[in-house]
């Protein structure tokens, strides 16, 4: 051991400028306030290592981007926890970003000689900013697709420089191929590096103007940096991974639905640190819009960078320092301000859309949805696999493709599967010929591509389609172009009622609508809010 | 450096703990990376039975080289890839499928008529007709597939585990 350090320390020399780092000599008014700049490193090698893990499974084009991703999530181990890390974990290292920046302009750390220390800082949380607009289209699904498509139009209201902007970022003919490739590349080909070399460049600032002393500094002993602050720093990087990987494991990261440029009723939200600026756009219309867009954050990044030639006032203790405290304060106030705005004015299924997972049962019609109900209430699950999961079960696979047999040949076999299949020990259906037909439509409809999503249809769908089915809706109303149609078809009812009103509707038609021949539909409680989500979900 | 014991200690408590909460970390992180790079996805490849064609005009001991379509999943996707299997029928009871890679390093093999010996053109292993190695570099028996008669169809499963086999 000794002999290999030894070794080490003549050729290369590592050894002493490792201790020479950990000797550095910081002011006795160092502490706890000053651990946030080590944070945002951890953070930023932490976002780097699960950044490549996840490189190891994602294929970066919109046409395998989701389903890669939804690979990593569901059929890799600690896939969902790795993407959680990495999905969290950007929004963990814009709050301590931020912070860091509070605490040294609290301090007034920025003040000469650290004033390029503090620009290179600024540079930095730009990066950041940029890491997080960059990475949110990776998903592809409709979340990052549509948030992708706001930011690229406030880039292209940037006056005179809009259309360029938006050559740049690939998305003049709308967001596609191109702005992906582009978005990836300078997610992980471009900010990394650059990211690298600026922290590089700020240490070495930090460490060649020394940490800011406080006043009154010079008259104490110098401690060093190690192990002191290294500890103190080691336990603020503790904490803060401690609720990352929470985060992590409890608040599932999102994935919706794959993105759809045709699904105009999807709400786009930008993540919650640029909500901020979203409602800002909202206040300002017309002719104000450029201010929200571009003027305004132009000026307050230009303000940020010349914080240190602003207030050039000598050091004064962080606690005589009032207008700073204000100033954070009032932009504190105006950030919570807005952004409570912006969470309020957003409609709860905007949020929660966004944990649902796929929608591929929208292609279903409510027969085959009820299909699936019955299917799960009948138990058919313990017996039969549906898709490629192998599993061993005494019946058939029904996912597996192939099984071409029609409707007439499905029924029967339900009512007795021995007469259909000679030896077959499944035991027979006991269902309504109309719920018979019901699960054979589901099964025609199914094929091994589908199969297995088909698993994954949530409770509230099933339950609304069956119950449809049961009190023959499709007798007047079409979803997906089957049914009659002496009412209005039901497919995007949400863009023209509300859930009050169905629910009001269907207990009493004529109340809603004069000379409705519906008849009133005595549900339950719970049946109407079932079947109005149900109704309302659909495209 | 000049330190008090009192001092001592709090600096080897200072260093131990700084340790331990990097370990935690690296642990915390290592582990599911470990776990995600190390085990199989959870669906498996295998797509069940799949009908390899009629077998009736199949005769005793020739073997014929049968194509069939698997759905099978690589990675995220489902795909149906085309494979053949060589079928030979044993006895009026048994039939088996082997799949078609040599078990030395995966050429093709193919059935010599004159010989009555499958054989590999790459380093010329010879398998008897039940699939032993009769000579060459093969370090194993031609690989099976499970097999199924269903009347006059063959159904192809899953590759055989390779040690049963064996
Ligand atoms: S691969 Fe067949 S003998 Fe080498």
């Amino acid at each position: 051991m000794r002999t290999i350090l030894d070794w080490l320390e003549d050729r290369t020399g590592a050894p002493s400028a490792i201790q020479h780092f950990l000797d550095e000599e910081i002011p006795a008014s160092a502490g706890w306030h000053q651990v946030f700049g080590s944070v945002a490193m951890f953070l930023f090698i932490t976002q780097a290592f699960t950044g490549i893990m996840l490189a190891l499974n994602y294929a970066p084009t919109p046409g395998e981007a989701y389903n890669s991703l939804r690979y990593i999530m569901t059929e890799l181990t600690g896939g969902a926890l790795i993407r959680g890390l990495h999905h969290w974990g950007a929004s963990m290292m814009v709050i301590i970003v931020v912070l860091h920046m509070v605490q040294v302009f609290l301090w007034g750390a920025y003040k000469k000689p650290r004033e390029a220390t503090w620009m290179m800082g600024v540079i930095l949380l730009l990066v950041t900013l940029a890491f997080a607009l960059t990475g949110y289209l990776l998903p592809w699904d409709n979340r990052a697709y549509w948030g992708t498509v706001v930011t690229t139009q406030i880039s292209a209201s940037a006056p005179g420089a809009g259309p360029y902007v938006l050559r740049l970022m690939g998305a003049e003919n709308g967001v596609g191929v191109v702005t992906f490739a582009r978005f990836y590349a300078v997610h992980v080909l471009v900010l990394p590096p650059l990211t690298m070399l600026l922290i590089l460049l700020h240490v070495y600032l930090v460490r060649r103007h020394g940490v800011a002393p406080a006043p009154g500094d010079e008259l104490k002993p110098k401690q060093k940096f190690y192990p002191r602050q290294v500890f103190k720093d080691t336990a603020a990087i503790s904490l803060a991974f401690i609720v990352l990987f929470s985060l992590a494991v409890i608040a599932k990261a999102p994935l919706g639905r794959l993105a759809d440029p045709t699904d105009t009723t999807f709400i786009p939200r930008p993540e919650w640190y640029f909500l901020f600026l979203f409602q800002l756009l909202k206040y300002c219309e017309g002719p104000l819009e450029i201010l929200a867009s571009v003027v305004l954050p132009t000026l307050g990044v230009g303000l940020l960078f010349l914080v240190p030639f602003l207030d050039r006032a000598p050091v004064i203790r962080v606690t005589k320092r009032t207008t700073a405290f204000a100033i954070v304060i009032l932009a504190a106030i105006t950030w919570t301000g807005l952004t409570t705005a912006a969470v309020r004015s957003t409609p709860p299924e905007a949020f929660a859309a966004d944990r649902e997972g796929p929608m591929e049962w929208r292609d279903l019609t409510p027969e085959e949805l009820a299909g699936v109900a019955y299917f799960k209430s009948e138990s058919c699950g313990t017996c039969h696999t549906l898709g490629l999961r192998q599993e061993d079960k005494p019946g058939p696979n029904l996912g597996a493709g192939g099984a071409a047999r029609d409707a007439a040949w499905m029924i029967a076999h339900f009512k007795q599967p021995a007469s259909m299949v000679p030896g077959s020990q499944m035991p027979s259906v006991s269902l309504s010929d109309s719920q018979l037909n019901a699960m054979a439509a589901f099964l025609l409809k199914l094929t091994p591509q589908n199969a297995m999503k088909m698993q994954d249809i949530p409770q509230y769908v099933l339950e609304g389609a069956a119950l449809y089915q049961k009190n023959r809706c499709n007798m007047c109303h079409q979803v997906n172009g089957v049914g009659m149609k002496s009412g209005p078809p039901l497919n995007g009812l949400a863009h023209r009622r509300d859930a009050t009103w169905v629910k009001g509707h269907f207990l009493d038609p004529q109340k809603f609508t004069k000379d409705s021949m519906m008849p009133a539909y005595p549900f339950t409680a719970q049946q109407n809010e079932t079947i109005t989500k149900y109704l309302l979900s659909l495209p | 450096m000049q330190y008090n014991t009192d001092n001592q200690g709090r600096r080897g408590f200072l260093v131990r703990a700084t340790q331990a909460l990097s370990a935690l970390i690296g642990g915390a992180l290592g582990i599911p990376a470990f776990v995600y790079l190390f085990t199989p996805a959870k669906s498996h490849s295998t797509g069940g039975w799949v009908d390899a064609g009629d077998i009736s005009q199949l005769k005793l001991n020739a073997p014929e080289e049968l194509p069939f379509r698997r759905v099978r999943m690589d990675g995220w996707k489902i795909i149906t890839e085309k494979s053949t299997a060589w079928v030979v029928r044993l006895s009026e009871k048994e039939v088996v499928a082997y799949t078609p890679q040599c078990t030395h390093l995966g050429c093709a093999y193919h059935w010599e008529e004159s010989k009555g010996q499958f054989l590999c053109p790459c380093h010329t292993s010879n398998f008897s007709i039940d699939g032993k190695v009769l000579n060459g570099p093969a370090p194993r028996p031609l690989d099976r597939y499970l097999v199924k008669v269903d009347g006059t169809r063959l159904l192809i499963g899953p590759e055989q585990s390779k040690t049963k086999g064996a």
